[in-house]
């Protein structure tokens, strides 16, 4: 495949990186859904203020939960490996996320078609659901990439899994789902106390102030369990990164403190955990001060310099094994043929801004506060 | 290997969950082109009944549309959690597909549908029907990307296996991309998809006019449904019949096990019109119409058509073969740079798959025996009696369609809707048709491809992810339960917005009528 105008190590490094865009893109979008269906029952107290918030994110949560679908695909198609052995090995977990992801689209549609307490009181728990579930269980199957998974792979490289569901809930695995729902909480809270008013953005203000600050410190917290407590895996066999992508020609070592070996060797890797805490940090400061579009940004911020840290810690692996740390998938053995990535990579090039365009617009129509009279106008308010 | 009965229940809990997300996709892929078309018309002639039509049969499309996202998402995670061994041995080429569809149609249609629910009052009528027309084209669009993909596995082109990876990749994408098996699949689904649509809109408005009520907007309503259905109707039939002839060329034993055809019709092959399996399970009491098996399958009067009986041993000739590639495979495996295993691999490979077929009764497949080998052979039968009748079934429900719709034609073109309560109520029931026929040709195609998962390179049993069984029991518990509950209220939801019928006011009313491009026509 040497005629393609990219060689397999540039491709497969876009392709590690456009993976960790997608996870943002969906942790900020995304995200924010999330972080409003879980504040749900907290911040909005009775029907009209609940269907404020619904309505805030009703019109945009659809095309934000692409974001996942999407980088779902982009797993499947970029790095099979790592989608074979996370899905099947983490399965009880994606139960879990799948229940949340159904409950979300029949709530936000179902939920206000019927006008009686009991229905609407069952649909909102649902919606709950839908966004707590999801946020903490995402953090835990980061946290357990830093621990690895118990997976092995055979010669014909099929990968066999040694663990169970309660396995997955360690205590580092659950501070590091604890991180995700601040963070996705910061988010949700910023999104409503910019576009709503009275006692839902104050309360919202309140919860996202917790939030931000809880993030700042859960996160510092985890990332020094991981770079000081946590043993790390390194290779220690010379690495192709042009190889085919079988791992089984590598040799790995588990070593305590080799999660910080990227910051010493690479110290511009610094930025995303810096970036991860002032961004928490602002976003306190700018709920504190009543600047909305400001916390979303700095709670963006906070979200992007999270999951940035996260890959770049554990950078070249994607996903180590605990159990055979010679089956660990990492940047240079999990990913697609080189063809694949490079016509995978000109179809994100091309499609990429067009979303980005029209999601714009879409958000620019539906720019505004929500209040309850605007509830009573669109026919198809939820 | 992975346990027998957790592939099963995989198999089970993999043919429920895609049979279930199928009730949607084809009302959603009909619907959204429907609502367009009222919309359209509204937007032309700026007569407030078509945008209450719009906003109805919206309502309803949206409630299927969240049932179907919902089951979606669980579809496409699914391949990853049971059948991770299929993830990495064909994701290179499989994966792409759905993440295009994810890239080119779901985000349009996701990010748009928000807006057609949330826009009326925001947007200028034009601008609004141009989301409803984008929204409904990221529908149609998702459907030809997923089925490139599933044409993938019927007929997997433009890819070959890589002993280096132990997986397939792609080695020519525009193969992938043109496959005929996908382009003939999507026209067909699509096509299906809309008779769907055309039917659950032609029913709820029989129903109205049958109770006399809406009586304005399920009269317009009918019309669109009927044109739209007849030529639906045509080109499902017609489209068919181009996937039938391109199932004859790559999956020979499909149509073999379809038409229950044991033994090589001899030119041109008689069409079995119905039949009643004897008790070694072949036909007895075959009513058959001559020639017009071989005129569909292969458009000649002088090819045979192969049967089943012949098929097998042919599969036989493959398995034999494909021990060879195993076994050159092997070699490779301990000796990288073994040059005349790997050109050993690359003249046999094509029959790779066959020999995996042996996995199920030896690990250690270069040593099967002739009686372990003609079993693995007779293994490439799919069941036949479900196929036989699922396909008649399709066919009937398919060509009644047509004589329904042409019905409604031309009823619609006398004026005449109303003036048959008992063609009104037969409108009515015909409701569930459409998901039968949709059905039965899922079956057809997905269960017609066993004990593949893709045609021919990777066996169904050998795609399993090692789970336990109580994996599974939990997983299935999850969907059955789950799924039972979102069809009861997702059912009585929708018939409760049809017992409400459209909104008679809505606040849209005080807002400006667009300008029209065409004058009001006199009535």
């Amino acid at each position: 495949m040497s005629a393609l105008p990219l060689d397999y190590e540039t491709l497969r490094l876009i392709w590690w990186a456009l993976l960790g865009t997608l996870l943002i893109g969906f942790a900020i979008m995304g995200g924010m859904d999330l972080g409003m269906g879980a504040l749900l029952p907290f911040v909005a107290r009775n029907d009209e203020e609940r269907r404020v918030i619904l309505n805030l994110s009703g019109p945009t949560w659809e095309g934000n939960q692409v974001w996942l679908v999407l980088g779902g695909g982009a797993i499947f198609a970029a790095w099979p490996a790592i989608y074979a052995a996370s899905f099947s090995g983490f399965y009880i977990a994606m139960i879990a996320i799948l229940l949340a992801l159904i409950l979300r689209p029949v709530g936000f549609k179902f939920r206000s078609k019927v006008d009686n307490p009991t229905w609407r009181s069952v649909w909102d728990w649902g919606l709950f659901i839908g966004g707590f579930v999801p946020s903490v269980v995402f953090g835990v199957a980061v946290g357990n990439l830093f621990l690895g998974a118990p997976f092995r792979l055979d010669d014909t490289l099929r990968v066999s899994y040694e663990g169970n569901f309660f396995g997955l809930l360690t205590p580092f695995a659950l501070l590091a789902g604890l991180v995700s729902l601040a963070m996705l909480l910061t988010q949700g809270a910023s999104v409503i106390a910019a576009r709503t008013q009275g006692e839902i953005a104050d309360r919202a203000r309140t919860y996202g102030r917790w939030a931000a600050l809880a993030t700042a410190v859960l996160f510092v917290l985890g990332g020094v369990i991981a770079l000081y407590v946590l043993s790390g895996y390194r290779i220690t066999s010379a690495i192709d990164v042009g190889g085919p992508s079988n791992p089984l020609g590598k040799t790995v070592v588990v070593e305590a403190g080799a999660w910080a070996s990227n910051y010493t060797t690479m110290p511009w890797t610094m930025a995303a955990p810096i970036v991860a805490v002032l961004g928490s940090l602002l976003a306190y400061v700018a709920l504190t001060i009543r600047a909305h579009v400001l916390a979303i940004l700095a709670s963006s911020l906070a979200i992007l310099g999270i999951i940035a840290t996260a890959g770049l810690s554990l950078y070249p692996f994607l996903m180590p094994s605990s159990i055979d740390p010679v089956s660990s998938l990492t940047v240079w053995d999990a990913s697609s043929s080189q063809l694949t990535l490079f016509i995978m990579l000109g179809v994100t090039l091309l499609f990429l801004p067009i979303i980005l365009l029209y999601t714009a617009w879409v958000f620019r129509v539906m720019r505004g506060p929500v209040t309850t009279a605007s509830l009573h106008r669109n026919p198809n308010a939820y | 290997m992975t346990d027998p009965l957790v592939v099963e229940l995989s198999r089970l809990q993999f043919a429920a969950t895609a049979m279930y997300h199928f009730l949607f996709v084809p009302l959603t892929l009909g619907l959204s082109i429907l609502v367009a078309t009222m919309e359209s018309v509204y937007v032309m002639t700026g007569r407030a009944i078509w945008r209450k039509a719009t906003l109805f049969w919206g309502t309803l499309f949206g409630i299927n549309f969240a049932v179907g996202v919902s089951t979606g998402i669980v579809m496409e995670f699914q391949f990853g959690m049971n059948w991770s061994y299929y993830s990495h041995y064909v994701g290179d080429v499989f994966g792409a597909p759905l993440a295009i569809e994810g890239l080119m149609a779901f985000f349009l249609e996701a990010t748009f549908i928000g807006l057609f629910f949330f826009g009326w009052d925001r947007l200028r009528p034009v601008a609004h029907l141009t989301v409803t027309w984008l929204m409904a084209l990221g529908a149609n669009f998702s459907a030809l990307w997923i089925l490139i993909a599933n044409g993938w596995i019927q007929n997997p082109v433009g890819s070959a296996f890589n002993p280096d990876t132990m997986r397939m990749e792609v080695t020519d994408f525009m193969a992938v991309l043109f496959n005929p098996t996908a382009q003939a699949k999507f026209v067909h689904t699509v096509s299906a998809g809309y008779v769907t649509g055309a039917v659950f809109v032609l029913a709820i408005s029989a129903f109205y006019l049958l109770n006399e009520r809406h009586v304005e907007m399920a009269k317009r309503s009918m019309v669109v449904a009927a044109s739209f259905g007849l030529a639906a109707a045509l080109s499902v039939v017609v489209l068919g019949d181009e996937s039938g002839y391109v199932a004859t060329e790559h999956q020979k034993m499909k149509i073999a096990a379809m038409e229950a055809m044991y033994e090589t019709e001899p030119a041109p092959a008689a069409l079995t019109l119905f039949a009643i399996p004897g008790a070694d399970g072949r036909p007895t009491y075959e009513v058959k119409f001559p020639f017009i098996l071989g005129l569909i399958t292969t458009r000649s009067l002088d090819r045979d058509l192969p049967g089943i009986t012949e098929l097998t041993e042919i599969a036989a000739g493959r398995i034999a073969n494909g021990i060879n590639a195993y076994k050159a495979l092997e070699v490779i495996k301990q000796d990288k740079t073994n040059a005349a295993a790997r050109a050993e691999f690359a003249a046999t490979q094509a029959d790779l798959g066959y020999a995996l077929l042996l996995k199920k009764y030896r690990p250690d497949v270069e040593n099967a025996t002739g009686e372990e080998i003609a079993q693995a052979a007779l293994d490439t039968v799919p069941d036949v009696w479900p196929l036989f009748w699922s396909f008649r079934l399709m066919v009937g429900i398919g060509f009644f369609f047509i004589a329904f719709f042409g019905l409604w034609f031309w009823k619609a073109s006398r004026h005449t809707l109303t003036s048959s309560p008992l063609l009104l109520r037969i409108g009515l029931f015909t409701l569930p048709l459409p998901w039968l026929a949709a059905e039965a040709g899922w079956l057809i195609a997905e269960y017609g491809r066993q004990p593949w998962a893709v045609e021919g390179v990777l066996p169904t049993f050998y795609a399993a992810s090692g789970l336990h069984v109580w994996d599974l029991i939990i997983s299935l518990a999850f969907f059955v339960t789950v799924y039972t509950v979102l069809a009861i209220v997702m059912v009585w939801l929708m018939l409760r917005v049809v017992k409400h019928g459209p909104a008679e006011r809505t606040a849209l009313d005080n807002e400006p009528v667009p300008a029209t491009a065409f004058p009001e026509p006199a009535e």
